[in-house]
């Protein structure tokens, strides 16, 4: 099995957490994952993008056109990183507006749990519900366990569940 | 699987394989993309079975002296930097090739190809072609790992420093990473006095450097270091790919989606420097073309100097950036005569970096740009570069230079007769860093210079390494605090002052009054000490008051606060032509209020 992710979004958004819970699902499978990230100035704010391989691959960069999956916490980078997806690549968006791909307001439903980053887990949750991701939602609640502050821990599983029924 | 298997930075690996390597003595100065390597040293300190230093140094050059005399008492040790931290520590790097080390010493350099992070995108694997230092290359942060306790091994086996270079895409990626049992090599510190050695006169050097040269072709010849060949079945006779580094395992991958895996000898160079003149020799014997992919500069290709070799060199190989799979593509598309690649969509930039909601260098830099329209601007290293933003950045250069450049432009501009305001800002850990002769300079030659140190308790923009006047060392150990006042003090500067630049009528008025000091017959340097804690950090976010902060309908669209400002949490509507507070972002600092002409931002009363 073989799946090529990118996870895009801003500085402070939480693509860095999005990216390890992900690739800690393949871990605990015991199948070979492959990330990259964003570090360093970018990370303040500016338009952020983490790259997720699973299967055997060597590198964890992806060409255009050879992800099957985008998950984009900031609409606005959509221009920027859609070129990235195959043809019939799959779009999970948070957004308020409507638009191209599968959006949900994650962040509307974040802010309700009581905090807005924890719109990753949401738009997480919302695009293992339309099974487009090779893991399973107890895998990644388990990921979520294992990954999230102790303190935090209820309420970010509370955040994926969210975006399970969105 | 093995509960030992982790998802692992490329960063944290390298800092796991230090630690089962047996190193005792760990020191870095922090610079992306190589900070995580000895935070992971420090975080996993536990783990080692021996005592082991670790420390946060001043700067690059102490870090290596201080890993190198540890190496000299006979145990393993390692200096952690970035690409332009060798430049720092080049000194005492370059003399080390001659003077060797005792126990196994690594010097672990993150070069930035791109650059994501840096100031330029310098290859150390020349650097070390240079200085005469073995060089490896990894290509994945599980092969960065594995190679430490064979690095550690090659440095004690011939005396020599060792360089491991990783990239950002090596450092900044995460793989399933095997965790070992740490080594316990049973050693005391037992440090061998040698002066015809450690303190080599020029009389001793020219044979010290003949054994240099004479290790380094025995190194190149080291069996387990060789170049690998992944064999093909000859569909391409006489041609090879050569590559080191991620860009091999960017080709691995390409090669694997273009159905060519297999078919064309393929080469990973694991230590291009030196490279064995054998491989040479057997290339060119073996092919006719020969296609060199490495980050960034033509190290491989100057040494092979094979005549059917295409490349940097002959402008096969884009010379500049990453050597991204889209761009590996197009090259072997051209290089293998395959179908030409669909064209890329034009780069988009997507959103720019910009200082935090709340940054205290925000404040500051709207103040000193508010009071110094005319003035000159230069900055440094560090978060603050997004000064840049705000239009108070002018030159950015290298560590510790504004201070410098600032003297330098007050010289240029004075010897004219008047001169701009020039006021200089550089970050706490910077000062420290590359400052302090600086700022002894620029009094002893009497420049007259504003010097804004901005002081956010903390080295932010690696996220938040510990800098010597908060008293705390590497791990949250107590220490000594040294602190800036005392040391601008006893460099000469006469008018200090220190102020909050979240109270910006305060900070201004000491600006003014450091512009009339540094005017006056007496006056030379002033120095103000910015000084509000880093917002990044969570006490400092706990212990400053925050209120609800909006903006009403008395807002005249003038885009002064979004623009001249630019916090990020304001935002501009542009169907109502009003400005408006994210409040998911803001963090109620109040300090965009004083910007807005009208008074439209306004602190809630019950917020
Ligand atoms: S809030 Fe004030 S500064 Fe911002 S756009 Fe409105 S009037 Fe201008
Ligand atoms: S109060 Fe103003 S400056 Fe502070 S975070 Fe909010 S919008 Fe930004």
């Amino acid at each position: 099995m073989k799946q090529q992710i990118i996870v895009s979004g801003i500085g402070g958004q939480g693509v860095l957490f999005l990216t390890r819970v992900i690739a800690q699902v393949a871990v605990n499978r015991g199948i070979p994952v492959l990330t990259s990230e964003t570090h360093g100035m970018a990370q303040r704010g500016g338009t952020v993008l983490s790259t997720i391989k699973i299967g055997n691959f060597a590198s964890p960069l992806i060409r255009a056109g050879q992800a099957d999956i985008g998950l984009l916490l900031w609409d606005a980078n959509l221009p920027v990183h859609k070129g990235l997806l195959k043809e019939n690549g799959k779009l999970f968006i948070s957004a308020e507006q409507t638009g191209e791909g599968e959006r949900i307001d994650a962040a509307g439903i974040a802010r309700l749990i009581g905090n807005p980053v924890l719109s990753n887990l949401v738009l997480l949750g919302f695009a293992v519900k339309r099974q487009a991701l090779f893991c399973t939602s107890e895998e990644c609640e388990k990921a979520i366990r294992q990954l999230a502050p102790q303190k935090f821990v209820e309420q970010n599983l509370e955040a994926f569940k969210q975006g399970l029924n969105g | 699987m093995s509960e030992k298997v982790k998802l692992l930075m490329g960063n944290e690996a390298v800092g796991q394989g230090l630690i089962e390597a047996g190193c005792q003595i760990a020191a870095a100065y922090p610079g992306t993309p190589s900070t995580e390597i000895l935070q992971t040293v420090i975080d996993s300190r536990d783990r080692a079975i021996e005592p082991l230093h670790v420390e946060w140094s001043i700067n690059e050059k102490i870090a290596f002296e201080v890993a190198l005399a540890g190496s000299y008492s006979g145990k393993r040790s390692v200096a952690v930097m970035k690409q332009v931290g060798l430049n720092v520590a080049a000194d005492p790097f370059m003399r080390t090739a001659y003077i060797g080390v005792k126990g196994g010493m690594l010097t672990i350099v993150a070069d930035d190809p791109g650059p994501h992070s840096s100031q330029n995108e310098q290859d150390t694997r020349l650097f070390c072609l240079q200085g005469r230092v073995p060089v490896i290359d990894p290509a994945s942060p599980a092969e960065a790992k594995v190679l430490i306790p064979a690095a550690f091994e090659l440095s004690e086996k011939y005396e020599l420093n060792i360089v491991l270079r990783p990239t950002t895409r090596i450092c900044h990626s995460r793989q399933n990473v095997t965790l070992g049992e740490p080594l316990k090599l049973g050693r005391s510190a037992d440090f061998q006095r040698d002066p015809t050695r450690w303190a080599a006169t020029p009389a001793f050097l020219p044979a010290l450097h003949r054994k240099l040269n004479a290790n380094l072709e025995k190194i190149a010849q080291e069996p387990d270091w060789q170049p690998r060949l992944t064999p093909s079945d000859n569909s391409q006779p006489r041609t090879a790919l050569v590559a080191s580094g991620i860009v091999f395992s960017n080709l691995v991958d390409l090669l694997d989606e273009l159905g060519l895996t297999g078919k064309i000898d393929l080469y990973q160079v694991l230590m291009p420097y030196p490279l064995n003149p054998s491989f040479s020799e057997t290339l060119k014997r073996d092919y006719d073309r020969v296609l060199v992919l490495e980050e960034t500069y033509p190290v491989i290709e100057l040494q092979l100097a094979h005549p059917g070799a295409v490349g940097k060199q002959t402008g096969h190989v884009p010379r500049e950036g990453e050597l991204l799979p889209d761009i590996l593509h197009q090259v072997l598309a051209d290089f293998l005569n395959l179908d030409q690649p669909v064209a890329l969509p034009d780069e988009r930039r997507g959103q720019r970096p910009s200082l935090c909601p709340g940054c205290p260098h925000r404040a500051a830099f709207y103040s000193i740009k508010k009071c110094f329209p005319q003035g000159i601007f230069p900055s440094d290293i560090g978060c603050y570069t997004l000064g840049m933003n705000l239009g108070a950045v002018n030159t950015v250069h290298c560590m510790g230079a504004c201070i410098s450049q600032g003297a330098g432009f007050y010289q240029a501009y004075a010897q004219d007769g008047d001169f701009p305001t020039v006021v200089v800002t550089i970050g706490d850990s910077t000062f420290f860093h590359a400052g302090i002769p600086a700022l002894v300079n620029a009094v002893v030659q009497q420049a007259r210079i504003i010097v804004v140190i901005l002081d956010n308790a903390t080295t932010a923009m690696t996220g938040g390494q510990p800098v010597p006047h908060m008293g705390i060392a590497a791990g949250g150990k107590p220490t000594k605090s040294i602190a800036i006042e005392q040391l601008v003090k006893a460099s000469g500067v006469e008018f200090l002052e220190t102020c909050d630049p979240y109270d910006n009528e305060q900070f201004e008025k000491l600006l003014q009054q450091a512009d009339d000091y540094i005017r006056s017959p007496e006056g030379g340097v002033a120095v103000l000490i910015s000084r509000h804690g880093c917002i990044m950090d969570p006490s400092v976010r706990k212990s400053q008051e925050a209120t609800l902060i909006q903006i009403n309908d008395k807002c005249i669209g003038c885009r002064k606060c979004t623009n001249a400002f630019e916090c990020p949490a304001l935002i501009f509507d542009e169907q109502n032509k009003v400005a408006l507070i994210d409040q998911d972002r803001c963090i109620g600092c109040g300090t965009c209020i004083p910007v807005c002409p009208v008074d439209a931002i306004i602190k809630e009363k019950n917020g």
